[in-house]
């Protein structure tokens, strides 16, 4: 405490004790303390936090976080096939020029003002995202995808007056532990089972389960075995044909050659843009949209903050604002649509930058690019004994899963081996989804060329024949 | 221009830069991607025959064109066109704790050690960042007081989603959740201390504060039963004023068979002074973009930190990371669980800034930081009192906190000008003020925090802006009615953002309205 006593800490200027005094005598007070007078004794805190020494220089602060974070292997070191809930897509040079300019990343709440720019380069994220979705409505983003899902069912839920809903069984394991929390005791959540050959949803299944009570039916593709659902015009129709809504959760990198849901029917679309110019960071990038179509009925039951264009005083100023604030909690805490606050709107700006990058061509070309890498991956990977593929005959995006059982080793076997040479191998699902088997979801994108998926290939065979795995 | 009045001569970068639709030109290019090998074309062939045809795009998503250097230069203009928190003296988001954010910890959450880190990896091949999540959630139990924190939360609303959540199932695990239908909360805690617990099914009471501005002991007393669920509830509240009586709030809840929620988001004058532990609360949460420095991006990515008493680990999020003295490894082993709430483990670089933040700080640094916090706030407390029109309602002659809820009424009474001409006007001076949540309990009002982060001389130039616009009121409205005038834009029309026929939330639905 006395060695420290005359640091003047860089991040607080007016630690200065000259200043501090000036400003003690401007208040009229002897000491800081006097400004506490109002907590009791019985709440002080009278010993010190015990925290470690703090590396008061930068040098020394510098090296400590370094040595720690140099534990890390990366995917950048390694060869990763991990997919998901988060994958690994490039990330222009220009996305994290943008979002790390002081001015996005240290602003906050300002006025459509000395804001302009954040709300402009908000509203043309959603712009752009409208077009790739085919929706007039996009939300600034929330937390991720498993928000921007439960939110899409709750608003199915006001808009229909129904409190039921269906959800593909062949969605995230994650995301449906979010939705499932979100939505109790609201909403009671039924799970319609997914054909096991194809992996798409079973329609069957879907018509037993659905009824005059049920909000909506969500499902999602790709699935999260990576499955392209080809039925969602029949998906839709079957809920509309019920009343219910018709929601979907999509990649949005895969809308460059897949249609979006709004073409087979859907009414409520979601998803996530982390694969949109962000950086996995360790499950750190991921930021949820929502969109539907431009009717007030919809528009009326989001949470989200919306931002619209609109005129200025001066004659062809463009200038930005909320659109109808007036729903959000911020404006009425308990009669606003659920809740709004801080969520993931750097990453909102970052996929706006990464949509006007990639433009057109470069979605129909990187869509192109990713399917003839997975398929190449997966025609390899299925020529391999002792392995399959389940839902080989359906088509799939960038995801697809390997099933292990009949090679007897398990995938957290092969994985480890894996990981020896060098590849992070795809994600366990054998626990997730136990009815496939010894399973792992593989997750290949742009970012994978043919010579790392030959290898990934050359090194699952000598997994399958090392004789024993430690 | 008056060397007395310490204001800028400012204006706002202004690029009049159209929409990057208007921008768009056929067949520019940002960015190109490999070819495809060729021995992989020659097996798969263009990969797009075999989808299902009636999935296939045929035409391209209607997304602008333009070259590499021309979408760099939009994006640069537009964030000219924003007012960042490193550029201004940003204290006028009074509840946002709008603190520094140091580069050092930017070079840490941008390295590729934690960019290129996927959230599956290995255990093995993570050991460095899940030290940094444990260590931290070790700093944020001393600084609480409580047992066990969890960074999933994306966001402090979130967090306070999660806190109604544990209460749910804390109810559910004793049988009561049919009785136990009410969260308490106060009129001056944060929106969503009442919006979420609502969505989670509850009936909220939204206790109102009494003549000193805390919120009301006896209207407490009135407002708990047998079907009490709960206390949300935030100390300081948005007016600054600490509630000295805030154990005894939970001593009420906790004798009715609540569950006691903190709402420290913004703690940032009380680090090391006073805790969730020696208020007697279940649970509490921190935002780490908000008291531990990690900057708020526009509006997130963000973290709320929620820290539980041991009796409430067995509700929290999976999974939890644990440490068995010789690796760092998740457990998912929470058999009574809330199950999730955001994707994995949390916004991972807000939880390394934070880490970082506290090793640069330590315990003398971060109680220096809140004291200073809290000197900034009264400093500027007596001399925004002293701005004709202005005043601090409730707690007169007493001190605050971090932050105080000011309000222009007398102001209004006399010239007519509101907080939001004023906010317009402030603009032209490259100031941010904000005014407050709804309902608008404080008549005209606007709400300042300080931080530790500005230096006199930076309190003193806000406060002649204050200063000038409020001349500005009582001599010439006009200029303040019509502001801003330095600005990026002028006034904008908001009647059409409520209207539906006019509305336009995309470029496609503005070019079919227009």
């Amino acid at each position: 405490m006395n060695k420290k006593k005359n640091i003047i800490h860089p991040y607080i200027p007016n630690s200065v004790p000259e200043i501090k005094t000036k400003m003690l005598e401007e208040i009229g007070v002897e000491d800081i303390e006097t400004l506490y007078e109002d907590i009791p004794e019985i709440l002080r805190f009278k010993d010190e936090m015990n925290l470690p020494n703090p590396f008061l220089s930068e040098i020394e602060l510098k090296k400590h976080v370094e040595q720690i974070l140099a534990k890390n292997q990366t995917c950048q070191e390694n060869l990763s096939f991990l997919g998901g809930d988060c994958w690994q897509h490039y990330v222009p040079a220009i996305c994290d020029e943008i979002n790390q300019r002081s001015e996005f990343l240290t602003a906050y709440a300002g006025e459509p003002y000395e804001d302009h720019g954040r709300f402009q380069s908000l509203f043309e994220y959603a712009s752009m995202m409208g077009e790739l979705l085919n929706m007039d409505v996009v939300n600034v983003p929330t937390y991720d995808w498993g928000q921007a899902a439960s939110t899409s069912l709750r608003m199915a839920a006001r808009i229909t007056g129904r409190t039921e809903a269906l959800v593909a069984e062949s969605i995230s394991p994650d995301r449906l532990l979010i939705i499932k929390n979100y939505c109790k005791p609201i909403i009671k959540i039924q799970l319609v089972k997914y054909n096991e050959k194809t992996g798409k949803l079973d329609l069957d299944d879907l018509k037993t389960k659905i009824s005059s009570n049920t909000a909506a039916i969500y499902f999602e593709n790709p699935s999260y075995h990576g499955c392209i659902e080809d039925q969602g015009k029949i998906i839709s129709d079957i809920a509309h044909e019920y009343g219910a809504l018709s929601l979907v959760g999509v990649d949005p990198i895969s809308l460059g050659i897949l249609i979006p849901p709004n073409n087979y029917g859907a009414d409520i679309v979601c998803g996530d843009i982390q694969g949109l110019g962000m950086h996995m960071q360790y499950g750190g990038g991921h930021a949820g949209f929502i969109a539907t179509r431009d009717e007030e009925k919809y528009v009326m039951e989001y949470p989200s903050r919306l931002f619209g264009i609109t005129t200025t005083a001066v004659e062809g100023e463009h200038g930005f604002g909320d659109v109808t604030y007036d729903r959000t909690s911020f404006h009425d805490r308990i009669e606003g649509k659920e809740f709004i606050g801080t969520a993931a709107a750097l990453w909102g700006i970052t996929a706006g930058v990464y949509l006007a990058l990639v433009g057109p061509q470069g979605m129909q070309e990187l869509g192109k690019l990713i399917v003839q890498r997975s398929q190449y991956a997966m025609k390899k990977l299925s020529e391999i004994d002792g392995l399959n593929i389940p839902f080989n005959e359906t088509s799939h995006f960038k995801e697809f899963v390997i099933d292990f059982s009949t090679s007897g080793k398990t995938t957290k076997e092969i994985n480890k081996s894996l990981l020896k040479k060098g590849i992070f191998g795809g994600k366990d699902i054998s626990s997730e989804f136990p009815e496939l088997g010894n399973c792992a979801v593989y997750c290949v994108t742009e970012t994978h060329t043919k010579e790392d998926i030959d290898r990934l290939v050359q090194a699952v065979i000598d997994c399958l024949k090392e004789e024993e795995i430690k | 221009m008056s060397r007395e009045i310490k204001v800028r001569n400012f204006h706002q970068a202004k690029w009049d830069e159209p929409v990057i639709f208007e921008l768009s030109s056929k067949g520019e290019r940002g960015i190109l991607f490999p070819e495809i090998e060729k021995e992989i074309e020659e097996i798969i062939g263009d990969g797009i025959s075999n989808l299902p045809k009636n999935m296939v795009r045929e035409q391209p998503p209607n997304l602008p064109e333009l070259s590499q250097m021309q979408v760099l230069k939009h994006y640069l203009r537009l964030s000219q066109q924003t007012l960042g928190a490193d550029l201004n003296v940003d204290i006028g988001q009074g509840t946002c704790t709008m603190k520094y954010s140091p580069k050092i910890n930017e070079k840490f959450a941008t390295s590729p050690k934690l960019t290129e880190l996927h959230p599956s990896q290995d255990e093995t091949t993570v050991q460095g960042i899940l030290e940094i999540i444990y260590k931290l959630d070790l700093f944020l139990r001393e600084i609480s007081g409580l047992d066990k924190f969890t960074f999933q939360p994306g966001g402090g609303s979130q967090a306070i989603f999660a806190m109604a959540s544990i209460i749910y199932t804390h109810h559910e695990n004793n049988g009561e959740t049919e009785k136990r239908d009410e969260i308490i909360s106060t009129m001056f805690s944060h929106p969503s201390d009442a919006a979420a617990p609502n969505v989670k099914g509850y009936r909220v009471i939204n206790i109102y504060p009494n003549e000193d501005g805390l919120p009301d002991v006896e209207a407490l007393k009135e407002a708990v039963s047998d079907r009490t669920a709960g206390l949300l509830i935030t100390n300081p509240e948005d007016t600054g004023i600490f509630n000295p009586k805030i154990k005894e709030f939970t001593r009420i809840v906790h004798e009715v068979g609540g569950v006691c929620g903190y709402d420290q988001a913004n703690a940032n004058g009380i680090l090391g002074i006073t805790r969730a532990k020696e208020a007697d609360f279940d649970l509490c949460f921190f935002n780490l973009h908000k008291t531990f420095s990690s900057p708020h991006g526009c509006g997130g990515p963000a973290t709320g930190a929620l820290g539980v008493t041991k009796e409430f680990i067995q509700y929290l999020p999976v999974p939890l990371v644990e440490f068995d003295e010789k690796k760092y490894y998740f457990n998912y082993d929470i058999p009574k669980s809330i199950g999730k709430v955001r994707a994995y483990y949390g916004v991972v670089p807000a939880i390394l800034r934070a880490y970082s933040w506290i090793m640069s700080l330590g315990n003398d640094g971060l109680k220096e930081a809140s004291q200073i916090a809290v000197l900034n706030n009264n400093y500027l407390l007596k001399k925004v009192l002293k701005i004709r029109g202005a005043s601090a309602p409730y707690a007169e002659e007493r001190h605050r906190i971090e932050q105080v809820r000011f309000s222009w009424e007398e102001l209004y009474k006399e010239t007519g000008i509101t907080t939001e001409d004023v906010t317009c006007r402030m603009v032209d001076f490259g100031f941010h003020m904000w005014s407050s949540h709804h309902p608008f309990i404080v008549p005209q009002p606007f709400t300042l925090e300080p931080t530790e982060s500005y230096s006199k001389a930076e309190l003193d130039e806000y406060i002649a802006g204050l200063k000038k616009v409020v001349e500005e009121a009582y001599e010439n409205p006009e200029v303040v009615k019509s502001a801003p005038h330095r600005s990026v834009v002028h006034k904008i029309d908001a009647d059409s953002l409520d209207d539906p026929s006019k509305w336009a939330i995309t470029w496609r639905a503005y070019l079919k309205k227009k």
